[in-house]
């Protein structure tokens, strides 16, 4: 009997427990998957939580009940990967041996990198809606709040769902629009690039949406230390930015357990094979989701894609196949703009995002670019997605996991 | 794009930064820093040495690279590259403006 180890069962180590029992031998293959909480949070309901559009339970269920049988569970939290051993400790010292080991332990927020962040104002007037007690500890906020400086920061790239801050922004305008006190809120949008989001053309129709809105824009603000008694953020350059209200997204990294088991780079990420999605230094040891130092977003979608291309590619490493060299970086988010509406943009590691429709080339129905009702319609949707299909890995209709180039405008990226 | 800087033709792209990094030399760079009005100093050149050595190892450069480099901490950087030091201390080493990852 051989084993394979999956190490964590958020997004992406549920959806691969999920595919392997369905493709491997249960006389061969023992599929194990280990995660420390016992709750599988929705993510991208975390935007939602803090204006009071989804409830607490709306965004949580019980990991256990997406693991498929004929997976074993283990509730534990994991110690050290100790790659020459092949072998896998965990914080009971139990230890689990692999032949093949795939790392799913994603990323989280990291508030004690910039001094001050983490200090007497954090859960006061300093938030991030990033981990589920945020996201709720700034809605009871907000339903207090009487308005005043809101600032809206992100500390550094990269960060899981890299539009999400901006959405923030987006729905807080359309939150104090509807409670009638848009007029005694400011808010500045507070990021290190040098406009909304990482890709040239997005950024153009972004920045568009964040002046008709009304909302400031502070660029290349590359943050030194937030001061919590005087309540502003100062960047390296002695820029300064005044707040009565911080919701910062504080840097995000791997999980120390990478750092401790010496597998990851500056920000405890795995060095990963972009297209094979194979670790660089250890060829049993694979990685997917938001622990993989890809240059793609760090998001369930990309993690929906890559977990297909990876399901390939361990059946192809057991039969002493080449890995295929598929992934090319292919993400799709929905960017909720507020007032019932959002765009949808579509891009990989080569392809900017410009205007089209998807998934149906030349008809659509979600228009890329474009803000409309049918987005926020496909956003909201994407809950009962995650929770029915996604997780389950199950295909969802008509999106591959390389991009169709089909019915969209595109630039390369040079 | 070809644009002449300290009397060579060099190939540039839209923002100016080099996209052959085998044209460049020391010469190159300091013509490039004077247009950013930046006069190059024993500690510049440390710095550039060091993105040169980070960007042919492959290694993606960062602030919190700079942080953790060892060679000079964020605020001397910004001093000596006053703006957006990363940028224009890639402009001027003749190496592609930093990716802001995705
Ligand atoms: C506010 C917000 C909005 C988002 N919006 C979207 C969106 O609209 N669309 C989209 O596609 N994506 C969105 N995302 C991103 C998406 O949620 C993540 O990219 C996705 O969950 C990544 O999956 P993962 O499995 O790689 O990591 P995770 O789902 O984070 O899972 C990692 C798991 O590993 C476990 N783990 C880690 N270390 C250990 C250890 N030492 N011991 C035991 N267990 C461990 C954790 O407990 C966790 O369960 C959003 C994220 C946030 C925060």
């Amino acid at each position: 009997m051989k084993n394979i180890l999956i190490l964590g069962a958020g997004t992406s180590g549920t959806m691969m427990a999920n595919h392997l029992v369905k493709e491997l031998d249960k006389n061969d293959w023992s599929i194990t998957v280990v995660d420390q909480y016992q709750t599988h949070y929705y993510q991208p309901g975390f935007l939602f939580l803090p204006f009071d559009i989804y409830t607490t339970k709306q965004v949580k269920k019980k990991g256990k009940k997406f693991i498929p049988k004929g997976v074993n569970y283990i509730q534990e939290k994991i110690e050290l990967i100790l790659p020459k051993e092949n072998k896998v400790k965990l914080a009971s010292g139990t230890e689990i041996n692999y032949d093949i080991l795939i790392v799913a332990t994603g990323t989280k927020t990291a508030p004690d990198e910039i001094e001050g962040m983490n200090g007497s104002g954090w859960y006061k007037n300093i938030f991030d809606f990033y981990t589920y007690e945020g996201a709720k500890a700034l809605r009871n906020k907000l339903r207090e709040w009487e308005g005043g400086k809101l600032v809206v920061h992100i500390t550094e790239m990269p960060i899981k769902c890299p539009v999400a801050p901006l959405e923030f922004a987006f729905l807080a305008d359309s939150y104090f629009k509807h409670k009638g006190m848009r007029d005694k809120v400011e808010i500045t949008y507070v990021t290190p690039l040098d406009g909304a989001f990482t890709k040239p053309k997005a950024t153009e129709a972004l920045h568009y949406l964040l002046e008709k809105k009304n909302i400031k824009e502070v660029t290349n603000f590359n943050i030194e230390r937030v001061d919590p008694e005087n309540n502003k953020i100062i960047d390296y350059a002695d820029v300064e930015v005044e707040y009565d209200l911080l919701v910062t997204v504080p840097t995000n990294m791997g999980d120390a357990l990478i750092e401790r088991s010496g597998l990851g780079d500056d920000l405890n990420y795995i060095p990963t094979h972009k297209a094979t999605l194979q670790s660089k230094e250890h060829e049993n040891i694979f990685a997917i989701g938001d622990a993989t130092n890809l240059p793609a977003s760090k998001a369930g979608s990309v993690a929906h894609f890559e977990a297909e291309i990876l399901t390939d590619n361990i059946l192809r490493y057991i039969k002493g196949e080449p890995l295929k060299e598929e992934f090319d970086g292919h993400s799709n988010c929905f960017i909720e703009t507020g007032d019932g509406k959002a765009l949808l943009i579509d891009f990989n590691y080569t392809h900017e995002p410009v205007e089209g429709s998807f998934p149906l080339p030349g008809i659509g129905p979600l228009k890329l670019l474009k803000e409309n009702r049918i987005n926020h319609m496909g956003k909201m949707a994407f809950r009962w997605v995650y929770w029915n299909m996604l997780l389950k890995g199950r295909q969802i209709p008509f999106v591959s996991a390389t991009m169709s180039e089909k019915g969209k405008h595109y630039e390369e990226v040079k | 794009m070809k644009k002449i800087i300290a009397n060579k033709e060099i190939d540039v792209n839209e923002e100016g930064y080099l996209t052959d990094f085998n044209q460049w030399d020391r010469e190159v760079g300091e013509c490039i820093a004077g247009d950013c009005d930046i006069k190059l100093t024993d500690r510049h050149w440390e710095v550039i040495d060091y993105l040169h050595d980070r960007h042919h190892k492959d290694e993606p450069l960062s602030i919190r690279g700079i942080k953790k480099s060892g060679v000079i901490d964020v605020k001397e950087f910004y001093n000596l590259f006053p703006g957006g030091p990363l940028k224009k201390a890639t402009l001027i080493a003749g190496i592609p403006k930093p990716k802001s990852c995705i």
